[in-house]
């Protein structure tokens, strides 16, 4: 489980402190996939790299188990079983997406492993495994290798950054299958994904709001999907937040 | 092969990939001697009388043959030129694999200075590469200064591939090459300097005739205290295409610099250079931490994918 205990990060903008994450505190059990929603610039990119390590909280602390992380590397947390697929994934020089896919996983893998977990993500392997992770890839095409790695990775805690993000209407359909599918495969694990898609909400345990780099609700998803939507479900829903001193 | 010792063996694989001795028409060269030298029915070598080197003459429509030239050094304070010129016949489609390897581990510098001569007959087609290594611990430097000149009839093609990724203390590499009509020169160097290295390559293309093309593309890494210089001009004389690319990272105290040189003699030709340095971008290594890769792992990593 991955628990987050009062978390605040203030960046330095022009000489004055401004604040992303606002004391947020939040749990992320086992055998849950769950999804971090909310509006644009709300800080939930902010919190994703929190919790990879690329950024350190100013305070509060990340446990991960239980142990404390917030002081551990990137390549530490990554040890741990935390996983990240990057919003706008990296491309390299020279790199192939067969070398990816191996430093990923972390062992000797065959060419026939690899190509599972392209063909996984929706890309015909064959045509991409000796590629080079380079600018010749279109960003939906990234996108689906750097899913892919966090595939080959299995972790304790699998982290999607806008999956959705450059990608296709097509690719998008094979997407909702690969977390399904990671969905019912995840055992002891957990799935964070920062997402706006409905789609992607429908298929998660439990929902999250970050909005103004506060907290601004977490649930069953059935609770905080009409929330969202503005219907007059919202609301009573809304008023239960409030009750449970959810800070608005 | 079997005048070569344990350290010369070692080197010969460095520079040549050979275990043995090689298929086809092959000259080593041991500490200034020739240990073993072999001609074909197509491929004759033949040792120059005025100076020291040796002629390769390649008939004209020999097709999928191959020479391998390799020079080994392990005895410190040699110092030689030697000058080796390739005949190749009209229509031949070969391979010739050079590249020096030295090993010093004596007070005194080592030098090889290979001056390569090309001429490459009409419609031949040539894929040529060398590798250069240094390898042992002594105070004398390892030292290449290869000297190439390439002579392209019309519509020919030679491929090169260069490269120095490691122990070389020195080097000057000058590689001058003239273009008839629809001739095409295709560069690919790879270079890694570490150490207090020094490594400086320069090119001259001469895109002389009609449909002539060049591109020439380098990729270092300068690591340390080590310094490169990356000097490329390409001259177009007629309606052409020329391409020049220095992409570089530097680490530590490494120091690049790339003069990328283009001159148009003619309105129909078309030249382009590009060139890039930098450190190795932040979030290659951020990505390959979150894979669980420590940050020195993820740097060597990301130089051998990017001089592969």
């Amino acid at each position: 489980m991955l628990e987050l205990k009062n978390i605040s990060f203030e960046v330095n903008d022009d000489g004055e402190g401004k604040e992303i994450i606002r004391n947020i505190s939040l749990q992320i059990p086992d055998r849950k996939l769950v999804v971090i929603t909310g509006p644009n610039g709300g800080g939930k990119s902010t919190l994703a790299k929190l919790i990879a390590g690329i950024e350190k909280p100013t305070s509060g602390s990340i446990l991960l188990d239980g142990e404390d992380i917030t002081e551990m590397s990137i390549t530490d947390r990554a040890r741990k079983g935390i996983s990240y697929a990057f919003q706008q994934p990296v491309k390299f020089k020279g790199i192939q997406v067969f070398d990816l896919i191996r430093l990923a996983s972390g062992k000797r893998i065959s060419m026939a492993d690899a190509c599972e977990y392209l063909s996984a993500v929706g890309l015909c392997a064959r045509e991409y495994i000796n590629r080079e992770v380079n600018g010749s890839l279109s960003g939906g095409e990234l996108k689906r290798i750097e899913i892919a790695t966090v595939l080959a990775r299995g972790s304790r805690l699998s982290l999607f950054d806008e999956p959705e993000a450059g990608i296709d209407l097509w690719s998008f359909q094979n997407l909702i299958k690969v977390f399904e599918g990671m969905r019912k495969n995840i055992e002891d694990s957990s799935i964070l994904i920062i997402s706006h898609q409905e789609r992607i909400l429908n298929i998660a345990d439990e929902l999250v709001v970050i909005k103004a780099g506060e907290l601004f609700a977490q649930g069953p998803k059935d609770e905080i999907i009409p929330m969202l939507n503005g219907t007059d479900s919202a609301i009573p829903a809304c008023k239960k937040e409030l009750a449970a001193g959810g800070e608005v | 092969m079997e005048k070569l010792d344990e350290i010369g063996k070692r080197l010969l694989m460095e520079v040549a990939d050979l275990h043995s001795v090689p298929e086809g028409a092959y000259n080593i060269r041991a500490n200034g001697e020739a240990v073993g030298r072999v001609s074909t029915a197509n491929i004759d070598i033949v040792p120059k009388t005025d100076t020291s080197g040796i002629d390769i003459i390649i008939k004209p429509g020999t097709k999928n043959e191959s020479v391998h030239i390799p020079v080994v050094m392990t005895q410190s304070g040699i110092k030689e030129v030697v000058y080796n010129d390739f005949h190749i016949g009209e229509d031949a489609d070969v391979v010739i694999v050079a590249g020096c390897g030295i090993d010093n581990c004596g007070p005194k510098d080592s030098e090889h200075d290979g001056i390569h001569r090309f001429y490459v007959g009409k419609g031949a087609k040539v894929k040529y590469v060398e590798k250069h290594y240094g390898s042992g611990d002594g105070a004398g430097k390892r030292i290449l200064n290869p000297g190439t000149e390439v002579y392209m009839e019309e519509d020919s093609s030679m491929e090169m591939e260069m490269v120095q990724i490691k122990g070389v203390d020195d080097t000057t590499r000058t590689t001058k090459a003239e273009l008839k009509a629809g001739a095409n020169l295709v560069v690919r160097e790879r270079l890694m300097t570490h150490g207090d290295q020094r490594a400086i390559s320069i090119y001259e293309v001469g895109l002389n005739g009609k449909g002539a093309s060049a591109d020439v593309v380098s990729r270092s890494v300068a690591r340390d205290n080590s310094y490169q210089k990356f000097d490329a001009v390409l001259t177009g004389n007629d309606e052409c295409t020329g391409h020049t690319e220095c992409d570089a990272i530097i680490m530590d105290n490494g120091r690049i610099l790339a003069v990328p040189g283009l001159e148009a003699n003619s309105v129909d030709a078309a030249l382009v250079h590009e060139a890039a340095i930098g450190k190795i971008a932040g979030e290659q290594l951020i990505k390959l931490m979150t894979l669980g890769l420590t940050e020195e792992e993820a740097e060597e990593q990301i130089i051998n994918g990017f001089l592969k």
